[in-house]
């Protein structure tokens, strides 16, 4: 809970165009990612945004096709606000902030093709590979949307698909062979959410901050060719916008939305040269 | 082939037949039903009204709460009746939407109960339901600062359409999904958006022209409700 007295000293500072820890207004905490936080998992990793730590674990599974989709594998996205993370969060039936964040890095990922579905068709309208991308949140200091979708992004990115054996037609859990899932990596979709405070936006705000806005915008963008496409949007929260600033957010989504591109594409580079050095060994 | 010929004909910039009428559902305070083509909302408000248990009371402010709900014969293929992460979502984003124009802060220790139910889908079924709830509010005579139209736009292909259906929905290019759905909700007045979503791939520099759509096609809608609203006796 952040108090009223926090919310007017905050406005006071975000008026000022300032924020409680002197980042600009469209300034990312400083990012860390640890991969193989489970090696049980087919592909798992921690994510530090700030004090905002989240965990994913890729787990798959082999299951019958939907029945409009019959070549295609499935993917489900969970979110756990778990108790440990916050005093806020409590255990019981998924809260709806649970439930909408993990619908919204749903769509992103599903939308832009990210994922090649037909390429995870084991049988036609019999088998097929689903994915579950389970997010964890480990501990609460605000922006869970954005926090949430690079951890399911980079455990996606290095998920390695287990043994299936198509006699028995089982998996062999915690055998795992070389290959990747099937992914179209230049349709990457980048979550980032614009929160907004009277007339000031920011991005990746602390609990504190998150607290006192009055609404959100989330925007995943990705670029599979020249331009940059919009994938999913999302208004959260009692603010309202003006089209203007839906533009202003649009446009700065796609400055975010190279550097956090960047991001993920170095620390996926140093996870597979780490694995070649352990394999040589 | 690009989409320059809608499936049923309309023009890019027209919305469906649509119908609207206030006060039916005797037992609420307000309600409304809006048909837009084939899809049907049926909103009722009950409140404002003492909220029980005490302990969930606001001191300061009315409590809004939204409950959308697809009946189970709406659509196609039978779906399960109750809530389901969907529907959640839905109502939540519906509340946000409907919330910066009712006048909470006039209605301490309150609630207000909106609930949408749809009869008939053919999509855009939360734009329905949003133009059904606002009039419904307006009928149960809740204080108001504006009202909210809601409309979905799409892109097919490289054409932007206004209140797509769900054959729009569902279009596809070479085999592949190439339809784009964007709900907007925006108030009458000061032209604010109140909701707005979107799945599909929408090229950046297309985003001006899709809320332009939006706000054309929300001028035309609010003009149906306000006559449906003066219209009732």
């Amino acid at each position: 809970m952040t108090y009223k007295i926090t919310k007017k000293s905050a406005l006071k500072i975000l008026a000022a165009g300032k924020r409680f820890d002197s980042r600009g207004m469209f300034e990312n905490r400083n990012i860390e990612v640890k991969f193989g936080v489970s090696n049980k998992a087919e592909g798992s990793v921690m994510v530090k945004m700030g004090n905002t730590q989240v965990a994913c674990g890729i787990k798959m599974g082999v299951s019958t096709p939907y029945t409009d989709h019959e070549n295609e594998g499935t993917m489900m996205t969970s979110m756990e606000l778990l108790p440990l993370a916050s005093p806020n969060f409590e255990y019981g039936q998924p809260s709806i902030e649970s439930v909408e964040s993990a619908r919204i890095i749903d769509r992103g990922i599903r939308e832009s093709g990210f994922i090649d579905f037909k390429k995870l068709c084991i049988k036609e309208g019999e088998k097929v590979w689903s994915i579950f991308v389970d997010i964890a949140v480990i501990n609460d200091d605000g922006n869970l949307i954005d926090a949430g979708s690079l951890a399911a992004l980079l455990a996606l990115l290095t998920a390695r698909k287990p043994v299936y054996d198509e006699k028995t037609e089982k998996i062999s859990f915690g055998e795992f062979t070389d290959d990747a899932l099937p992914l179209n990596k230049d349709k990457m979709p980048v979550t980032m959410t614009f929160f907004k405070v009277d007339d000031h936006m920011l991005v990746d705000p602390t609990r504190e901050e998150e607290d006192v806005c009055d609404g959100r915008l989330t925007v995943e963008i990705s670029k599979p060719g020249k331009e940059e496409i919009i994938n999913a949007m999302q208004k959260g929260g009692e603010a309202t916008f003006s089209v203007e600033e839906v533009e202003n957010i649009v446009n700065e989504g796609t400055k975010i939305f190279k550097k956090l591109n960047s991001l993920i594409e170095t620390e996926v580079e140093k996870f597979e040269k780490e694995g070649k050095k352990k394999s040589k060994k | 082939m690009a989409y320059t010929k809608r499936f049923d004909g309309r023009k890019t910039d027209e919305l469906r037949e649509t119908s609207a009428k206030v006060g039916v559902v005797p037992n609420a305070d307000g309600s409304a039903i809006f048909q837009q083509g084939d899809t049907i909302a049926i909103a009722a408000v009950y409140g404002p009204k003492i909220l029980h248990p005490k302990n969930q009371q606001n001191p300061e402010k009315g409590v809004l709460r939204v409950h959308y709900n697809m009946l189970s014969f709406s659509v196609g293929e039978r779906i399960k009746p109750g809530v389901s992460r969907r529907s959640q979502e839905i109502s939540k984003v519906t509340e946000w939407a409907l919330a910066p124009v009712v006048m909470l802060e006039e209605l301490p220790g309150t609630v207000i109960d909106v609930h949408i139910n749809i009869l008939q889908a053919n999509a855009g079924t939360r734009c329905a339901g949003i133009n059904a709830a606002a009039m419904a509010l307006a009928h149960a005579g809740v204080p108001m600062k504006e009202m909210i139209s809601a409309v979905a736009i799409g892109q097919m292909g490289t054409t932007i359409v206004s209140d797509v259906t769900k054959e729009e929905e569902d279009y596809e290019e070479d085999g592949e999904k190439a339809a784009t759905d964007i709900p907007i909700a925006m108030l009458s007045n000061s032209e604010k958006i109140t909701l707005l979503q979107l799945d599909g791939q929408l090229p950046v520099k297309k985003m001006k022209e899709v809320l332009e759509a939006g706000r054309d096609a929300c001028k035309k809608l609010h003009e149906i409700q306000k006559n449906a609203l003066k219209e009732y006796k």
